[in-house]
């Protein structure tokens, strides 16, 4: 067995999921864009660890410099013994000389000419002193290098991790610079695939390239260059064989490659059909439909078989392939060195170490062509994490922030415009003043720009002009913090994250006692149903099979809102039905929630706008009427409309129903 | 279980195992037949200065690795071929499983873990058999015939082998040891740094309007410290490996030729035998690497053939029956009777009792709180669970005795979680009735009151749908669902909670618009608001799965107590501020 088997199994073992090329090449199909400059920014990423990556090279030089001179020592050890074995097969006494003579005469002249390059002293056996001398020596060059090869891996391995470790650093300090606007324009798959699925694969390839490139190339130099000192001849015979190897692996992995892509593919398409098939499982037996989801799985199926099976028969071609051409090589030097070695030109030591020479440079130029699609694979990852961190960045914060000190609540816009998209106009030169204390309900169609205008508020975004202010501040003026610790929010999609239902209230306010979060969980109506709970404010709240319910959640968020004690409350209210009773509580939590407070309300409910202090209508980022609903019913407008059209033609209103 | 599901889904490729088992074997001896030959080489052609000989023998090594290769070849080819073929009959063995599951198989695997069942563990368990075919075999072989080989050469230093061989063993083992629980570990530290990030960014807004930048980055920065110190520790046993290997073989050599030499002095073994034995040595070291190598690999794998055998060793718990009913003469009565549902090992009924009759032309309600038992009612109509206590009737006929077909082509059903299927708006609706006109679509978007967002939809009736329907907002989702069923024109309509997503308005109107359509049909609704079922025909209302009230809205209102308290919590909702 040869090296690359070893390589092969190694890479098995250290790429880990299923369907990973024999090439480790992960993301299959993935190019960069521009690979020379991104391949050079990711190697500037280890210039903190400069001292390090110095020593990883220096060390690496040596150890492979040291191994590759071990099969030269090895073959003057051969040579040793050849030259006793020899030399025990004549008679004491003879010179050299008199022994080529000897076999002259008696019509061995090739036996002569084997003689003359050997040192061999008739009748002496083999020098056992000189053997011992030259092995202890070789013992030394291998343990050297071992050594030395373990502390470059060593080394290797702690730059790479501390700059995969930098890297995701700074992807997460940069997740909290970038604007909103930035993850809206995001679909958030794709974001999260770069923050987690390309950086793992960069830091898989980058381990798997640095290290083994870096011995492959090494290697390749080293055992070339010893070819040549040995026996430039062969060399240049076994050499022929190289460009033989990078063809054959080329057309292969090229080929196998673009089955790889069709497997990858393959998969999932049928993940696609299996995914569809089992979460719409009741729907395809209800509507008799499995037949034709078979068929369909099938019929996938077989794709799947036919293009894996063609990607992982060309791809384990690679290595039976390299087998022969080591085997071939192998084949040409014992050949040609036997013949060397019978005419005397070559030592049977020098043929040894040849042959161990040439079975150790076809693995790693195989291997270098095979890093090659990983690197690309890696680069074009680090592409998209270098995209990420390239992105525009929110604008500072003041140097000088200004301060409210004892807020009221009092918010007012004035004159403000801004879109999302340069030539989409959405909120145009809008004005409004909201008084301490007051509920503003905000009402009308999806688009309208409802959630936008409460954005603004929590300065999400920034204004294209005009200016917003809290209690006469202009809130641009503001530290983000500052402004955001004074205004609380609850949105209709509940986000709790994996932690206690007390860590996720206390998230309001880091530093509340545990009184205050009871005080909050009460007035909110959690701590009534985390008393069913078996940990009660210890459950664990994560993503499925969790024993909160939607509406549970939802109260949570208020309790955090509420611990929060904001001067200024942000809500949009639910749509989606919970249970009954747990809605009436949602809507008494919300209630409490906004005692005393300013609050801006996306409303839904008939009575959160009838009995707001102020009545937004909205639309197409206008607002088109504002006032209380008396008002605006009074005025016969665009309030009345939608009140007509949404409330009358529910005449089973509960009101009604009762 | 990896053994028996190996055996079991392999039996069909008998035969191509052993040409497999049979080519490796040649190829393998092959390949172990050179250095000899090598040996020969050098005693026979180099020593003797015979290059006759050494020619010959060349050209019959070069013979033997083309026999090597041709043998390699074809081995790899079957080898991919059964490989491959024994992941495609296990996926599809699975997929026909959870395709026979009831409602209870799926919710106790949950469809996530189904779909990776069905393709990541398959996965692992045909590399592993692909692995095995290709490379395992090969390691007994060479290292029984590296043995044997080296025995003929030299019995003399076998001994060092059998030193060898247990060093080797020992060092890589202890190493994967410690390998293998580090990146376990590694493998559940990058999912915590990922969930963090998903977390991050989902709840970007939730977290700046809180300012909690500073401990999310801090939470972040903790999962980062904890991923990167097991992933150097991992890399450094990792970087171990290869030394420590090469170490072994080459002090292996040198004791070889140091050992080697004391025999040849004394005569007793030949210089070519001495070449000969260092690559038999050689070989031997490799193939234990790689023994252990493979073996590392199937915890892994074994892993995922439990997950496996899980699946297909679970029965459906509902039993379609083999020749059922598939005439009947009534057309859309429904009654449940006695009917209760509990699951095994449960203390309480999820139903208890459950008696109404149903006709068509009726709207029958069924409200209470969440895990009253609404939706599990529901979902005993169409077997999607089948009942443990009493029996539910369509037409008459006890459902487990009706044929499936005839029972699924009697029903509408629109589950609580709207799901569309990606492709088209019309190849959904054509999911209820494959040869549905465009008119009949129309009729059926309209009714659902889907037809003025379809008509705007680029594309309209042929706009795409995301799987899943991710691309169309909750509401028009389920309005989309609904159309789907009410296309089919069935018996009779289930709609599990069907309108909670839409406004009060449009629930209102499409209530109105469906009656008429559904008026030779058996309605079945479960609902939470009070406004969606009023006018029903009969309000079932449900506690902890027994019936507390069955009549009208008025009727209920004067006798259910728990009704009441339904409806004024729903009031007291409206009028609280």
């Amino acid at each position: 067995m040869s090296d690359r088997t070893m390589k092969t199994t190694e890479r098995v073992q250290a790429g880990p999921g299923p369907g990973r090329g024999p090439f480790g090449g992960g993301m299959i199909g993935q190019k960069s864009l521009e690979f020379g400059p991104s391949a050079k920014r990711l190697l500037g990423r280890l210039r903190p660890e400069r001292s390090k990556a110095i020593a990883v090279l220096v060390a690496a030089v040596l150890s492979v410099g040291l191994s590759a001179i071990g099969p030269k020592v090895l073959g003057r050890a051969t040579d040793i013994i050849f030259a006793g074995a020899l030399g025990n097969q004549l008679p004491a006494g003879m010179t050299k000389a008199e022994a080529m003579d000897a076999a002259r005469a008696a019509g061995q002249g090739q036996a002569a000419d084997l003689l003359s390059a050997v040192d061999v002293v008739p009748g002496q056996g083999i020098d056992f002193r000189a053997l011992g001398t030259v092995l202890l020596f070789a013992l030394a060059i291998y343990v050297g290098s071992a050594l030395l090869g373990y502390l470059q891996g060593y080394l290797l391995n702690d730059v790479v991790q501390r700059t995969i470790f930098r890297m995701r650093s700074e992807v997460e300090d940069k997740l909290n610079r970038l604007p909103l606007r930035y993850f809206d324009r995001q679909p958030r798959g794709e974001l999260l695939s770069r923050v987690t699925n390309d950086i793992d694969n960069v830091s898989q390839s980058l381990q798997q390239t640095m290290s083994q490139m870096l011995n492959s190339l090494l290697t390749v130099i080293f055992v070339v260059a010893m070819m040549f000192f040995i026996s430039p001849t062969l060399a240049l015979i076994a050499l022929v064989t190289i460009p033989l190897t990078m063809i054959v692996a080329g057309t292969v992995m090229k080929r196998s490659q673009k089955h790889f892509v069709a497997q990858w593919r393959r998969t999932g398409t049928l993940n696609g059909e299996i995914e569809e098939a089992f979460t719409g499982h009741s729907l395809v037996k209800v509507f008799g439909r499995q037949r034709e989801v078979q068929a369909k799985f099938e019929e996938e199926n077989e794709a799947l078989y036919e293009s894996s099976f063609a990607a992982q028969f060309l791809s384990g071609l690679i290595m039976p392939i390299m087998m022969f051409i080591g085997n071939l090589n192998y084949v040409i030097v014992a050949v040609v060195g036997g013949l060397r070695v019978a005419s005397g030109t070559m030592t049977l030591g020098d043929v040894q170490a040849f042959i161990q020479y040439s079975r150790q440079f076809a693995q790693p130029i195989t291997q270098i062509a095979s890093m090659i699609n990983l690197l690309q694979s890696g680069v074009a990852s680090a592409e998209r994490v270098f995209e990420l961190l390239d992105a525009d960045e929110e604008v500072a914060d003041d140097h000088q922030p200004m301060m409210v000190e004892d807020p009221h609540g009092r918010v007012a816009f004035e004159q403000v415009s801004f879109r999302y998209d340069e030539d989409r106009p959405l909120i145009e030169d809008l004005s409004l003043t909201v008084e301490p204390g007051q509920t503003v309900a905000i009402v009308g169609p999806t688009g309208a720009g409802k959630t936008t205008l409460v954005n603004l508020i929590m300065r999400f975004y920034e204004l294209d002009s005009g200016r917003i202010t809290l209690d006469g501040i202009d809130i641009a003026d503001m530290r983000r913090a500052d402004l955001r610790s004074e205004i609380g929010m609850v949105l209709q999609d509940t986000w709790l994250f994996r932690g206690t239902i007390r860590e996720n209230i206390a998230y309001g306010r880091p530093d509340a006692t545990e009184d205050e979060i009871l005080d909050a969980a009460r007035a909110t109506f959690v701590d009534r149903f985390v008393h069913s709970l078996p940990d009660s404010y210890d459950t664990e709240i994560d993503d499925e099979g969790s024993n909160v319910s939607a509406g549970e959640k939802q109260l949570i968020t208020i309790a955090r809102a509420f611990l929060a004690d904001p001067a200024l409350l942000i809500l949009d209210e639910a749509t989606s039905s919970v249970d009954t009773r747990t809605e009436a509580l949602l809507q008494h939590a919300m209630a409490a929630l906004r005692t005393d407070r300013t609050s801006f309300v996306i409303a839904h409910r008939l009575s959160t706008i009838r009995d707001a202090d102020l009545i937004l209508v909205m639309e197409a980022g206008r607002i088109v009427e504002q006032g209380n609903h008396d008002e605006l019913i009074a005025i016969d407008g665009a309030y009345a409309a939608l009140y007509n059209s949404q409330f009358t033609g529910a005449d089973e209103e509960p009101e009604a129903a009762a | 279980m990896l053994i028996r599901i190996v055996k079991e889904y392999l039996r069909p490729y008998k035969r191509w195992l052993a040409i497999i088992v049979a080519l490796q074997l040649v190829g393998t001896i092959a390949s172990l037949y050179l250095p000899s030959l090598n040996a020969d080489i050098i005693d026979q052609g180099v020593v003797t200065g015979d290059t006759d000989y050494i020619l010959r023998v060349g050209a019959v090594m070069l013979g033997i690795s083309l026999l090597q290769i041709v043998c390699t070849i074809v081995a790899v080819y079957f080898g991919a071929r059964t490989a491959m073929g024994f992941g495609r009959d296990l996926r599809s063995k699975i997929f026909h499983r959870v395709g026979e599951f009831s409602a209870r198989e799926m919710a106790k695997f949950g469809a996530p873990s189904l779909i990776t069942r069905n393709t990541n563990d398959v996965m692992q368990v045909q590399t592993l058999v692909f692995m095995s075919l290709t490379m395992m075999l090969m390691a007994p072989i060479m290292m029984v015939g590296g043995i044997i080989m080296a025995l003929r050469e030299d019995v003399g230093l076998f001994w060092l082998v059998a030193v060898a061989v247990p060093v080797l063993g020992v060092a890589i083992g202890f190493i994967v040891s410690h390998m293998v629980p580090g990146y376990r570990l590694m493998q559940g530290r990058i999912d915590v740094v990922n969930r963090v990030l998903r977390e991050q960014t989902s709840g970007i807004r939730v977290l700046r309007a809180f300012v909690r930048e500073p401990f999310e980055a801090e939470r972040f920065g903790r999962a980062n410290t904890e991923l990167t110190d097991v992933s150097v520790s991992v890399g450094r046993w990792m970087a171990a490996m290869f030394p420590v290997l090469m170490l072994v073989l080459n002090v292996s050599s040198v004791a070889v030729l140091w050992f080697g030499a004391m025999r040849i002095e004394s005569g007793a073994m030949e210089i070519g035998a001495l070449t000969a034995f260092l690559s038999y040595l050689i070989q031997i070291l490799w193939s234990v690497m790689m023994a252990t190598f493979m073996l590392v690999m199937i915890p892994r794998a074994a892993v995922s053939s439990d997950r496996i055998a899980e699946v297909l060793d679970t029965d459906s718990s509902v039993a379609l029956p083999v020749s059922g009913v598939t005439e009947v003469d009534r057309r859309g009565e429904l009654e449940l009777s006695g009917v209760g549902f509990m699951y095994p090992g449960a203390t309480h009924p999820v139903l208890d009792d459950v008696s109404f009759v149903t006709r068509p032309g009726q709207i029958t309600a069924i409200i209470g709180s969440t895990g009253a038992g609404k939706s599990t009612l529901l979902t005993l109509i169409p077997r999607l669970i089948d009942t443990t206590e009493g029996r539910v009737l369509v037409d008459g006929v006890d459902v487990r005795d009706l044929d499936a077909d005839t029972l699924w082509s009697k029903i509408g059903l629109v589950p609580q979680q709207a799901y569309l299927f990606s492709g088209t708006v019309a190849s959904n609706l054509k999911y209820g009735k494959p040869d549905a006109t465009d008119e009949e679509m129309w009729t059926a978007l309209e009714i659902a009151q889907a037809r003025d967002f379809v008509a705007v939809m680029e594309g309209g009736l042929e706009a795409p749908i995301a799987q899943g329907g991710t691309n169309v907002s909750g509401g028009q989702r389920q309005r989309l669902a609904i159309a789907r069923a009410l296309i089919r024109r069935p018996e009779i309509y289930l709609f599990d909670d069907s309108f909670s997503a839409l406004d009060l308005a449009t629930d209102a109107r499409l209530r109105r618009a469906l009656k008429p359509y559904t008026a030779d049909s058996t309605v079945v609704i479960v609902a939470q608001r009070v406004s969606t079922i009023a006018d029903a025909d009969q309000i079932l209302v449900l506690e902890d799965g027994t019936v507390v009230g069955l009549g009208s809205h008025e009727s209920l209102l004067a006798t259910c107590p728990t009704y009441v308290e339904i409806v004024e919590s729903q009031l007291k909702a409206e009028v609280a501020s």
